[in-house]
């Protein structure tokens, strides 16, 4: 990486009042295993620079991936073009206000392990598939992993140089099992939930064999079981499906872009509007959500966001009232609404939007068995496998891969194809008890997509096993 | 201070000039550094893009995005792995990129575990499409679009510009697509927040064409405005679907449905076809490369027959068959992308007249569009997602009210198989929109579709 980036302002002649330049490389390496044989080995490696311009009280941006001074003048004076050609149009007029100098550094938590080779990595791939293919019933299994090292560089006119490094690992086992029409599939957390800062964990540790027989376990016993069952009931979520939960039902409705109208022909408004703020009864007294990029490894980990702002652990929701939105510096000037340092860009060529980073419910005080042991009648469900929600993030329906029945304090029978719906606005409301720091785990994804142009994003949930009470559940088609 | 003035600035296809030669320049020089049993695919990908980001008729973002990526797949005997870089149209920094991705992946294969189903490069045939347009200048979009007077909440994305696929292999095939085209994907929302959905999609900006459209889009809204929403409970209606719903249920059959891989992995929502059930005798579903809005050829210079049907007439005909499932199974490909998902897919019209829509629903929901689809039982063909934007309920075939927005869950096996009533004539060309890593270029075509007994359940 260029340390020396802010020398390119010597070579820019614009009438502008505030200049960016972010820099961004990145290479992802992919590698997967299916039935035991290599599947993708693949790398990709990106590089490229946005120049963004504040003139008349407008943004423009220009990216290109040729950084040479000369592309990296045109881009600058494309950029401009564009700040004073829509200036006339601006939604705002925005000031440097919006740009305070940001100095500093990250990097992701680093591990004293050495990496395994590729061989090695490759090999204990295969051996997940191996270990997940427990009977002839698993048609199908599947190991990856994603590395990726990356790299964000930003420096601006007035002073900013923040230069942030990260490292993301994903890993992601899938066990398909099948007995005539019937078909069932288990993941390790669901979908690529397995998804951290820093190195792989426990991909060398044998313990992961173990887990991969119990997801093939857990695959052939879902044949066997009966549908979840229509019914109002209590509802149990495991950590691994309420990262899904909060990310759909808390984070997107927070997302002050969102409220302020920017995504309402894309991904959609929000429920909430801005006058809630400092008094919506969001959920329950146990209901505490922050913004929290300070747990260690958890995936949306930052120092800064992309265009400088420090990053500080925020309540946005405390005892169930809504405190705080999911606004960057330019929502919040927008909104007069407080919020955090969430302007985040997925690639070198895409501009600064709202975005989660870690966004985590906060333990309460009840063990498992407490929370278990307390429900006479409901339903547990484990790990994602179907999302949707409508455009005001309120109308909800989620999918889980896994489900056992709660039946006088005590799980027992399993079933498959565990559904649930809601209406988010008062779903939260219904939070009857949060576990403890004993039932909190960290999970990520790489797959929020919103913006236009469209981005996709790396974000972080963790969180202590819920109930809910009086939750819609039911089966698959049969 | 002044903005240095240089030579004219260059946009759309005009930015991209030089890239084909310096693609067909990096392939020969990455080619030339080939060793014995090496074999080398090469795939160019890239843009040059103008982005305005609107919301309530001002302009909330715009820029320009120049990028461009190349994907070497080297192969060494039956170990393969594939590296791609940026590709800048410097060509010296893009060969020089070239060769030291070639170089790491040499140095990775040997310890890669050999691959059953490794697929060679193959000469089939050289292509070249350019489609030119006629395409807004960057700093005039937003005085074309926008007007001082404008008196409702335009909200969107207008994307124009330069896009580029190309293919070379070790082979000596070389396909060459290059095409400028601008969409502008819209919703005009009113004061309570209701909204019509647009877009317009093409390669020569008509500013009379846009105003035109963007009226009645208008229009539309004062009606949907005017009248107040009706609450429908959870149930089964007779529904009709317009092309821009129609095309989110499209959009589901790629994510799982219409590969072959999937029906051979247990996860195809179509695999029920496979065991001989069928669809309506009315429901045709086929690949159709004959509009050329994309390559026909896929991210190895496979070229696909123009048209490949999928569902006729109800029956499975074809599922998609990428060279590494065909080699895996011992079939034949038929030169489908290696994720095995429509490219440009084509549901078949009917017979339903547009002006007879209405009157043929009789009484039911109307839907404009449709929002968040996902499989909630896939092996079951099951999908939910929400209505969204102008959506009405109709009695005695007229529009009675505008509804609040329902969740339906509902298996295709139902709506695309006995209560599929009808289709409209007509089929429309529903642009997509994606603009996830790169410009989309393509769409769907799609007519509209009567359902009996569409199923709402929130």
């Amino acid at each position: 990486m260029d340390r020396e980036l802010s020398k390119y302002f010597d070579y820019l002649d614009l009438d502008a009042d505030w200049v960016g330049l972010r820099l961004i490389s990145e290479k992802l390496t992919s590698r997967s295993v299916r039935d035991g044989n290599p599947q993708t080995n693949r790398h990709f490696c990106d590089r490229g620079l946005m120049v963004e311009v504040l003139a008349n009280g407008q943004f423009g941006y220009a990216a290109t991936n040729r950084l040479t001074l000369e592309s990296i003048q045109a881009a600058a004076n494309r950029a401009y073009r564009q700040a004073i050609a829509t200036s006339r149009w601006s939604i705002y007029q925005f000031s440097t206000d919006v740009r305070p100098k940001g100095v500093g550094t990250y990097q992701s938590p680093q591990s004293s392990q050495e990496p395994l080779s590729v061989a090695d990595m490759v090999g204990r791939l295969k051996q997940v598939c191996d270990a997940l293919k427990v009977s002839d019933k698993i048609i199908q299994t599947k190991a990856s992993v994603d590395i990726t090292d990356a790299e964000h560089y930003f420096v601006s006119t007035n002073g900013s140089d923040v230069h942030q490094q990260f490292r993301l690992a994903v890993s992601n086992f899938i066990a398909t099992a099948q007995d005539g029409t019937i078909t069932q599939q288990r993941t390790d957390h669901g979908y690529s939930a397995r998804s951290h800062q820093g190195t792989l964990d426990g991909l060398a540790d044998p313990e992961v064999f173990h887990r991969a027989r119990r997801i093939g376990e857990q695959a052939v016993e879902l044949l066997a079981a009966e549908e979840c069952p229509d019914t109002c009931t209590t509802l149990v979520l495991a950590p691994d499906q309420m990262m899904l939960q909060l990310h759909e039902s808390v984070g997107h409705p927070l997302e002050l872009d969102r409220i302020l109208g920017d995504e309402r022909n894309y991904a959609g408004s929000s429920f909430v509007k801005l006058s809630d703020f400092g008094s919506l009864v969001y959920g329950s007294p146990l209901m505490n959500v922050t913004f929290d990029l300070s747990v260690s490894g958890e995936r949306g980990s930052y120092a800064f966001d992309d265009v400088g702002i420090p990053a500080t652990r925020e309540f946005l929701i405390e005892n169930g009232v809504l405190k705080r939105g999911l606004g960057s510096i330019e929502s919040q000037q927008r909104s007069q609404v407080p919020g955090v340092a969430n302007s985040r860009v997925s690639s070198w060529n895409r501009p600064a939007i709202d975005r989660m980073a870690n966004i985590n419910l906060e333990p309460g005080d009840a063990s498992f068995d407490d929370i278990i042991g307390s429900i006479e009648s409901g339903v547990y469900m484990e790990a994602n496998r179907s999302w949707s929600i409508d455009d005001y993030r309120n109308k909800f329906q989620f999918g889980c891969e896994y489900g056992r029945l709660i039946e006088d304090g005590k799980l027992t029978k399993t079933v498959r194809n565990p559904n649930y719906r809601g209406i988010s606005s008062s779903f939260w409301r219904s939070l009857m008890k949060v576990g403890n720091a004993n039932t909190f785990q960290v999970f990520g994804t790489s797959n929020c997509g919103k913006g236009e142009p469209n981005q996709v994003i790396r974000v972080g949930h963790a969180s202590p096993v819920c109930a809910f009470d009086n939750v819609e559940v039911f089966g698959g088609a049969g | 201070m002044s903005v240095q003035r240089g030579a004219p600035e260059k946009f759309g296809l005009g930015a991209v000039d030089g890239w084909e030669e310096g693609f067909n320049g990096l392939c020969d020089a990455a080619i030339a550094t080939l060793k014995p049993n090496e074999h080398l695919s090469l795939e160019l990908s890239g843009e040059s893009s103008h982005f305005m980001r609107l919301n309530n008729s001002k302009v909330r973002q715009s820029g320009t995005v120049g990028a461009g990526y190349v994907a070497l797949q080297l192969v060494n005997g039956d170990r393969t792995a594939l590296m791609t870089v940026p590709f800048t149209g410097d060509r010296e920094l893009d060969r020089t990129a070239a060769v030291e991705a070639l170089d790491e992946l040499r140095r990775e294969l040997p310890q890669l575990p050999t691959d059953p189903y490794v697929v060679l490069p193959d000469n089939l045939g050289n292509s070249r499409d350019r489609h030119g347009g006629q395409l807004l200048d960057p700093d005039q979009a937003a005085d074309a679009l926008l007007r001082s007077d404008q008196d409702f909440d335009l909200t969107g994305i207008y994307a124009s510009g330069a896009v580029v696929r190309a293919t070379g292999n070790s082979a000596g095939q070389r396909h060459w697509f290059a095409t400028e085209t601008f969409d502008l994907d819209y919703s005009i929302i009113g004061p309570s927040e209701r909204a019509v959905k647009g877009s317009l999609a093409g390669q020569a900006w008509d500013q009379r064409k846009f105003e035109r459209q963007v009226e009645r889009s208008r229009t539309q809204l004062i009606t949907l405005e005017s009248q107040p929403f009706k609450t429908i409970k959870p149930g089964q209606y007779r529904t009709y679907l317009a092309p821009a719903a129609v095309t989110e249920l499209v959009f589901m059959l790629s994510w799982g449905a219409v590969s072959e891989a999937s029906m051979r992995q247990g996860s195809s929502a179509l695999a029920k076809l496979r065991e001989g059930q069928s669809l309506s005798h009315h429901f045709t579903f086929v690949e159709d490369f004959t509009q050329g809005t994309v390559p026909r050829f896929n991210n190895l210079g496979e070229v696909s027959a123009p048209e490949v049907p999928i569902i006729v007439e109800g029956e499975l005909r074809n599922t998609l068959v990428s060279t590494r499932t065909a080699k895996e199974y011992g079939i034949k490909s038929n030169a489908a992308s290696y994720w095995e998902g429509m490219r440009s897919p084509r549901i078949a019209s009917g017979t339903l007249a547009e002006s007879d829509i209405l009157q043929t629903l009789d009484c039911g929901l109307y839907l404009s569009n449709l929002h968040y689809l996902n499989w909630s039982d896939q092996p079951g063909g099951r999908i939910t997602g929400m209505t969204r934007y102008a959506c009405f309920w109709v009695e005695n075939g007229e529009i009675q009210a505008p509804i609040q927005d329902l969740r339906f869950d509902d298996s295709l096996y139902n709506f695309f198989g006995p209560n599929l009533v009808a289709l409209t004539d007509t089929a429309e060309f529903v642009p997509d929109p994606d603009t996830y890593e790169d410009r989309s270029i393509g769409g769907v075509i799609t007519p509209g579709l009567l359902i009996n007994d569409f199923t709402f359940t929130l």
